[in-house]
């Protein structure tokens, strides 16, 4: 099983704040929310195909979302903002208030 | 119609002019409506995002239910007095996606329980707000940037999804005072881990590793060749109006601590993230926000091992795990009230429908009273100070 570590990035994406309005649990909302872009060469290395789906991992729990091929630097992984990532995002803020949703270390492997 | 004679209703086309979109930081103030018999037909001059603010306000509403059984709006309105008034460490949180009069009544609310009151500004920019808090903060309004500025820099930030506008009004092909060419008379620099589709409008992109931006400003020293502005692009329609209210209130901008009778202000120990992963808090209110759906995991575990209380016009994450949950007219569509836009400029926001239930002031003003008149046996003065923990 190949396995490699990335960094994940999460944001807003315009398809997120559209289908957001069709209510939470509308298809295409958990669609956007649960999809996660990856570099066409990082996708070669892990071997993954389409419509195959990934295991996020970091130390405060993990998740499994699908994966499309994106304009993303290697290394890098993007979800967008919403329930699928929550697992993966820690409490901790440094005294800020504010999780790290960002720049998050993930392992990634192929599930299923 | 008294007299029993039928009439029959023409379909009347009603257009309001001038509304102010509740949606993003941007709060664009020039839509149409087009209103049919108390319904949204169309929504010109809006962005998608807007658009389907309004377009789709009607899908996924909250029913009022306790314990997720059908319960009146006034049952609701009790419950959740009942257990505000109980509770000794509570959370006020969320606030950002509703107008500047319920965030008052909440914030009146937070000083009479002895809450902790947040808003998403802590979870999405509480470093930001502790630099201006300690440093001040060098910024102008939308309509400066759209009128002189000739170089922006949208530094980790992606206005093309998630402030559609912003290029068109005011930073990129917006013609102002002395930027008459529009894009022609600007350069574009975006900054950011990765390329989106901010990318495609600039004349530049750098891309920066991840978690490496202090080093990068650093390294740049911007204001040792000109003077720059700084503009934080806010997410929620009004995330700006509660800092603004929170500030002008108790002096603070966010992670607010009520508990001994005055404000205290600590991130890090009065945050939403940090009271919920550290288990404080014995309830919660969460207003306008889907703090269950948006929290990392083990913040919301706690929120749903207390009693909790939604005040929402939609389902959500947060109304399905619920103690009580209490819809309301969506602020900005079926409740006016005031925002402030991500330039901290005040702006009316409009009703333009009706709505079956009250707005998110009504609830929270007769929650107040509640609470009041159970707290001072029914006399309604002002609870003593200190009482919670300290």
């Amino acid at each position: 099983m190949s396995e490699r570590r990335f960094t994940l990035i999460t944001g807003r994406t315009t398809k997120q704040g559209r289908s957001i309005h069709l209510g939470k649990e509308a298809t295409e909302y958990l669609e956007e929310i649960s999809t996660l872009q990856m570099n066409p060469k990082d996708v070669e290395a892990l071997q993954l195909k389409d419509g195959e789906q990934v295991r996020l991992k970091t130390p405060y729990g993990s998740t499994v979302v699908k994966f499309k091929k994106g304009d993303i630097p290697q290394g890098l992984i993007f979800v967008a903002y919403g329930g699928f990532i929550n697992s993966l995002v820690g409490p901790d803020t440094q005294a800020t208030g504010m999780p790290n949703t960002k720049g998050i270390e993930v392992e990634v492997e192929r599930y299923g | 119609m008294a007299e029993g004679v039928a009439v029959k209703e023409a379909k009347e086309l009603t257009v309001v002019k001038g509304v102010t979109c509740p949606f993003c930081g941007v709060t664009c103030d020039d839509l149409e409506v087009h209103v049919v018999d108390g319904k949204i037909k169309d929504v010109k001059n809006a962005c998608v995002l807007g658009k389907d603010t309004f377009m789709h306000h009607l899908e996924g509403w909250a029913t009022p239910r306790i314990k997720g059984k059908p319960a009146t709006i006034d049952e609701c309105i009790e419950a959740a007095a009942e257990i505000l008034a109980k509770a000794k460490y509570p959370l006020i949180y969320g606030l950002d996606s509703t107008e500047l009069n319920a965030q008052r009544k909440a914030i009146e609310l937070a000083e009479l329980i002895g809450a902790n009151i947040d808003h998403t500004s802590s979870v999405c920019h509480a470093p930001s707000l502790q630099a201006v808090q300690t440093v001040g903060i060098s910024s102008c309004t939308v309509g400066e940037v759209k009128n002189r500025a000739d170089l922006i820099i949208f530094w980790g930030c992606n206005p093309a999804e998630a402030h559609p506008r912003h290029p068109s009004r005011y930073s990129v092909t917006a013609k102002g005072l002395f930027t008459p060419k529009g894009k022609k008379d600007r350069m574009v620099i975006n900054v950011d881990v990765r390329p989106t589709p901010t990318t495609r409008m600039a004349d530049a992109f750098i891309q920066v590793k991840p978690n490496s931006d202090y080093e990068v400003f650093s390294a740049l020293e911007l204001n040792r060749f000109t003077k720059f502005q700084c503009a934080p692009m806010r997410g929620h329609g009004n995330v700006v109006g509660m800092a603004q209210v929170l500030t002008w209130q108790t002096g603070y901008p966010f992670a607010v601590n009520m508990s001994r009778g005055y404000p205290r202000f600590n991130p890090g120990e009065y945050s939403v993230a940090d009271l919920l992963a550290h288990r404080e808090v014995d309830a919660a209110l969460i207003v306008a926000g889907d703090a269950i759906g948006n929290f990392p995991a083990k913040m919301a575990e706690h929120l749903q091992s207390i009693p909790l209380i939604a005040i929402d016009p939609k389902e959500s994450g947060t109304t399905k795990v619920a103690t009580v949950v209490i819809p309301t007219a969506q602020a900005g569509i079926a409740a006016g009230g005031m925002a402030y836009r991500m330039d901290h400029i005040p702006l009316v926001m409009k009703k333009v429908v009706d709505s079956p239930y009250p707005s998110d002031r009504e609830v929270l003003e007769r929650i107040l009273a509640k609470v009041s008149s159970m707290k001072n046996g029914g006399n309604g003065a002002p609870s003593p100070a200190s009482k919670g923990r300290g």
